[in-house]
């Protein structure tokens, strides 16, 4: 059954029209989600790749009982369109775009919460349940189904570490990418409550980066609540302080949010940390054997 | 993105924040008129860079009059401004700032920052001003006081309270303060500021407070939505090579050691920094190309990842998604047609198609493109040729 989204989910595309909605879309189908519509304001009433368009996500929710949506919205608008799928009634919210502005980030995210949505994102890949349904951005090939939940802050990075275990001669239940900015939906702790819960998953590899603290936070949390296996990696042990790494989230504030003291949470916690981003897929196949 | 003192006290002013009232100038002459113009007895010059710690190096003077005024603004500008905030190379001062001396009764700190465990700002004042705040938060943790503000209800009335009674002000300064702290909060938030620091904030006569310092940092994805702020932006004080590499898309952060990177996605180009370390070598740079990756972003990456004449080998590490690998393989080739690489580039492609890839690198029979078959393999190959080896 894995977690968050399967065959049953039925997804909306926002910004079903514009290019990146389009083109990503198109290869979400071709990988069997069941993509039941989008929304474009002003273009409500046309087909696009053989399904209607909308001019609101209400108007979709009601006429296709759409329960998840994919934001390919731009930065500017992009907060907006969260808190309309939230409000709508969507229990998924799924927001790719990147460079959203942190202040509104802080609204949307509240608003899904009062919602009762579930947010993941924004500035990440998507979601995946290997062999169901593809949300997101990533490449449907790599992810080999399986009984390994994989969540990330990264997005490339997933693929690899996915890519990893799949070489490793495991497979994928769910991915999910959280995403690399300062304020994200949901974080490690929301998704490994799933994972050790969800009977199609047997380990959890988690993907930090430097930068803030929630992968401390699992850390006490995976000590607490978490049975099953961990892996982690933490990437950026040699990035310098007070630099941001790409990620609008990744930075070294003063001597807070480093890859050393998440390594050392997170082994505090029991979780088996690689030190190599090469040792991902062989130390989850070690400790399933 | 970060503005000067001068520019942020401009903004200030305009939120009815209370500043001394400077004048900016770039050269002695324009300083001393400014003086002339501020009036009064006594002038602070104050050297305009994006660093703190200005006053131990020499950027900040006391002066006595408009001609030593002049003699101090003339001494700042084009000096080397050396900070512990600014690294050992220093920043070239350009500009200086002229402000009344005011009578400090107090110095107290007052700041504005993003609080991501809270997801909300959190407002930070302290009774120990013209300390770093990092020092006092490390040291003295009962003198820091936080009050996290939820954007739902923005500044209250209350929050100036708490604030107040734990600096141990008298009723008369506690409004004053309230006034010049709910001012500032409004600064913050209407300018998508990601930081603000006030420090030292003083106490002057009359129990009025005034931001002797000022800095502000901006949410960088807000920006473009302030046409005002975007216009402050000085980039003599960025790293010409990061803003260039902004320019195209990319994402470059320059680094010490001699193993040049280059990656799709900031994750998986750290991840790449932190496996040359670990095989012995030491990262040159960080660079993401972006998820995608195509021949004109990898041909700019070489390019300006080549600028560093520390660079002895570079690492192409690409995990091809919707980009095939074997477009990405033509891209490298074609960029090393365009610009002369003269130091080995090892490639390692994975992902979508990596098999075709590698057959097109292998045909292509270039000297200096040695082929990877895995993340851990490019990067040993890397540090090896990094040392001639």
């Amino acid at each position: 059954m894995s977690i968050l989204v399967n065959k049953h989910s039925r997804v909306i595309v926002q910004g079903f029209t514009g290019k990146e909605g389009t083109f990503h879309a198109q290869q979400c189908i071709d990988y069997g989600t069941n993509v039941v519509g989008g929304v474009t304001p002003g273009k409500g009433g046309q087909q696009h790749l053989g399904l209607p368009v909308f001019n609101t996500v209400s108007a979709a929710v009601q006429s296709t009982g759409a329960d998840v949506s994919i934001i390919f919205v731009p930065p500017a608008f992009a907060a907006d369109a969260v808190m309309e799928a939230a409000g709508a009634g969507i229990e998924l919210v799924v927001c790719i775009t990147e460079g959203i502005p942190v202040s509104d980030m802080m609204l949307a995210k509240k608003y899904c919460q009062k919602c009762g949505a579930v947010l993941v994102g924004p500035n990440c890949p998507g979601v995946i349940t290997a062999g169901e349904a593809k949300i997101g951005i990533m490449p449907g090939v790599v992810f080999k189904p399986g009984r390994v939940g994989l969540i990330s802050k990264s997005g490339t990075l997933t693929y690899e570490a996915a890519n990893q275990v799949v070489q490793a001669g495991l497979g994928i239940s769910t991915a999910i990418g959280i995403g690399g900015d300062p304020i994200i939906g949901a974080s490690y702790i929301d998704l490994l409550e799933r994972f050790e819960s969800d009977p199609d998953t047997d380990a959890i590899v988690m993907i930090g980066e430097i930068g803030g603290d929630l992968e401390i936070q699992a850390a006490d949390y995976i000590r607490e609540h978490v049975s099953k296996p961990v892996v982690a990696f933490i990437a950026g042990q040699t990035a310098p302080a007070g630099k941001r790494m790409g990620h609008a989230g990744a930075i070294i504030a003063g001597s807070k949010g480093t890859a050393k003291e998440k390594m050392d949470a997170l082994r505090a916690a029991g979780v088996a940390v690689v030190a190599s981003p090469a040792d991902i897929g062989n130390k989850t196949k070690e400790i399933l054997d | 993105m970060n503005i000067h003192e001068y520019q942020a006290k401009q903004i200030f002013k305009s939120y009815g924040v209370e500043v001394p009232g400077g004048i900016m100038a770039t050269t002695p002459a324009n300083a001393r008129h400014a003086a002339e113009q501020i009036g009064g007895e006594r002038w602070v010059v104050k050297a305009q860079i994006h660093a703190g710690g200005r006053g131990k190096g020499g950027g900040v003077k006391l002066a006595d009059s408009v001609q030593e005024v002049e003699r101090f603004a003339g001494d700042m500008l084009g000096m080397t401004l050396v900070t512990h905030q600014t690294g050992p190379e220093g920043k070239l001062v350009k500009k200086v700032y002229i402000e009344p001396a005011v009578p400090i009764l107090h110095e107290f700190y007052l700041g504005v920052v993003l609080d991501r465990g809270r997801e909300m700002p959190v407002m930070l004042a302290s009774t120990e001003g013209g300390v770093e705040i990092e020092k006092v938060a490390a040291e003295t943790p009962d003198k820091l006081i936080k009050v996290g503000i939820d954007p739902l209800i923005g500044f209250r009335p209350h929050h100036a309270r708490e604030l107040a009674f734990g600096l141990g002000l008298t009723k008369p300064q506690i409004k004053q303060f309230g006034k010049f702290a709910a001012a500032l909060y409004r600064v913050y938030a209407d300018n998508d500021a990601s930081l603000i620091e006030v420090n030292p904030l003083i106490l002057t006569e009359g129990d009025r407070f005034m931001a002797l310092d000022a800095k502000m940092g901006f949410d960088d994805n807000a920006v473009p939505r302030h046409p005002d702020i975007a216009e402050m932006r000085d980039l003599d004080e960025e790293n010409p090579a990061e803003t260039e590499a902004g320019r195209y898309g990319l994402s470059y952060v320059k680094l010490e050691g001699n193993v040049g990177c280059m990656v799709n996605g900031a994750g998986l180009a750290m991840s790449t920094m932190d496996i040359i370390k670990l095989e012995g070598g030491e990262p040159a740079n960080f660079l993401d190309v972006g998820g995608g990756a195509s021949a004109e972003t990898v041909a700019k990456g070489f390019e300006i990842i080549l600028r560093d004449p520390a660079v002895k080998a570079i690492f192409v590490n690409i995990f091809g998604g919707i980009v095939r690998c074997d477009r990405i393989a033509g891209g490298i080739l074609e960029a090393t047609r365009k610009i002369s690489v003269n130091v080995p580039v090892i490639v390692r492609l994975d992902g979508t198609n990596h098999r075709e890839a590698a057959e097109i690198l292998k045909n292509a029979n270039i000297d200096n493109i040695i082929t990877a078959n895995s993340l851990a393999d490019g990067a040993r190959k890397s540090v090896n040729a990094a040392k001639g080896a």
